[in-house]
């Protein structure tokens, strides 16, 4: 049982759909035509590999990692972001890169093309990455994003959100999705999160409070779990030379 | 009933929005000093076998329109056709790139090896080609796709041949306009829409 087959086809209904006309650019950004499925190749099953030599030791600490000085941590409700990386088969994914990026407090990106009227705080940059240790799991230490108004319908407002970016093993595996927060009433409002179509789907894009990791005096925790396509696991697979 | 099959459903994908840029090319963005540089910014280092390749491009919406706010990354196997990581593959081609639609243009440009044949699973050879993927606002879950070379024999690879409209054949293959030169447009949607994959 030791050779590693094809990917785990993915489940297009579990996904959002691409297009939906309540969220406007998805219209003129979608195809209209039916994608090419087929079953993976070395091409998808391969992917970039990420060494912790590239790691500095704040990359995974959005409060500190910007201004670089413990005298000036970034503003806002100070929390720790935290959970796992598995696969279909629930694996854990060792040793796999996550990249996050985020709105301020206020609900503004350090960006030149957001001009919301929430200031930048000076001390805060927005992005933050890691690896996963042998068990799949990542932290990071980051303040609460505001939620913030953007362009679409005529008032619409992102939920508070963190944006994740995965690779897993494969480049087969890419994934970006986002992490919304239990108890956020704009989840439901939201056009973005509603284009997935299937409620319990959503639901696992809302992190629960997570008291057993906050630190007494200092940060309030998150738990956000992520799930990536396995790959098949057989006796019949046609073993390829150097996988 | 049966017994549960306790398999897990990956997580549901979300746009990257519009600052796709900040957590995976930050100093792209203007956000300097917090990484000594981004991510993917060549899939070769010097001394990588094979021919050089420049490919450039758009990727346009459904009106016409060239994206600004694009972010792609490739994954290729080397001259070779071995992927990193792999026995014998080229140290100098990292096969990871990360490249972004230019702010005022629109273009991007992806700057590597051409890479060698791939073999399949069960035997058989796949046409020299780059996997791609697209990731931007408005696209609610990231779209593959490869590219393919017109200087290239890509009349037996298996994925091309799976493609029923001969006329959408085209949309993967990047068309040569000089020496060691290509254009390959992406096209989100209508008239000549690239073809993208479920693989
Ligand atoms: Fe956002």
């Amino acid at each position: 049982m030791s050779d590693l087959g094809p990917l785990v086809p993915r489940r297009r209904d579990m996904h959002p759909v691409p297009y939906d006309p309540d969220y406007k650019t998805s219209v003129t950004r979608s195809p209209n035509w039916p994608l090419l499925s087929m079953e993976s190749t070395p091409s998808e099953e391969t992917g970039p590999r990420f060494g912790h030599s590239m790691l500095g030791p704040l990359d995974n600490n959005l409060i500190l990692n910007y201004s670089r000085d413990p005298e000036k941590p970034a503003v806002g409700e100070r929390i720790l972001m935290h959970g796992r990386v598995l696969d279909d088969f629930a694996r854990p994914v060792p040793n796999t890169l996550v990249e996050i990026w985020q709105a301020n407090a206020g609900g503004r990106y350090r960006h030149i093309k957001d001009s919301y009227f929430a200031p930048l705080d000076p001390n805060f940059g927005g992005c933050g990455r890691t690896l996963t240790d042998d068990q799949g799991r990542y932290q990071f230490l980051t303040i609460r994003p505001g939620a913030y108004p953007w362009p679409n319908r005529a008032n619409d407002w992102r939920p508070m959100h963190i944006h994740i970016s995965v690779f897993g093993h494969s480049f087969g595996q890419r994934l970006i999705t986002q992490m919304y927060f239990q108890g956020d009433p704009l989840i439901d409002r939201c056009p973005i999160a509603a284009t997935i179509k299937d409620r319990g789907q959503l639901d696992r894009l809302v992190a629960p409070l997570d008291m057993s990791m906050a630190r007494p005096l200092d940060f309030l925790a998150y738990k956000f779990d992520i799930v990536l396509r396995g790959r098949r696991q057989t006796m019949f697979e046609n073993k390829l030379e150097g996988m | 009933m049966t017994q549960p099959l306790d398999t897990l459903i990956e997580t549901p994908s979300q746009t990257g929005g519009p600052y796709v840029h900040i957590g995976c090319i930050p100093t792209f963005a203007g956000i300097e000093g917090v990484y000594p540089q981004d991510l993917g910014l060549s899939p070769i280092t010097d001394g990588a076998k094979g021919p050089l390749v420049t490919i450039t491009g758009q990727v346009i919406d459904g009106t016409g329109w060239a994206l600004r706010d694009a972010l792609l990354e490739s994954w290729q196997a080397d001259a070779a056709g071995k992927f990193p990581g792999q026995q014998g593959a080229d140290p100098n081609v990292t096969g990871f790139c990360r490249f972004a639609a230019d702010k005022d243009s629109g273009e991007f440009t992806l700057r590597t090896v051409k890479p060698g044949p791939v073999p399949m699973r069960g035997g058989g050879l796949q046409a020299p080609h780059i996997s791609l993927w697209i990731a931007a606002r408005g696209i609610n879950i990231g779209l593959h796709t490869r590219v393919y070379f017109e200087d290239e024999d890509n009349s037996t690879d298996p994925l091309l041949a799976r493609i029923e409209q001969k006329n959408r054949l085209p949309s993967l293959i990047a068309g040569k306009t000089g020496e060691g030169e290509y254009r390959f447009d992406i096209r989100l949607q209508g008239e000549g829409e690239t073809v993208f994959l479920d693989i």
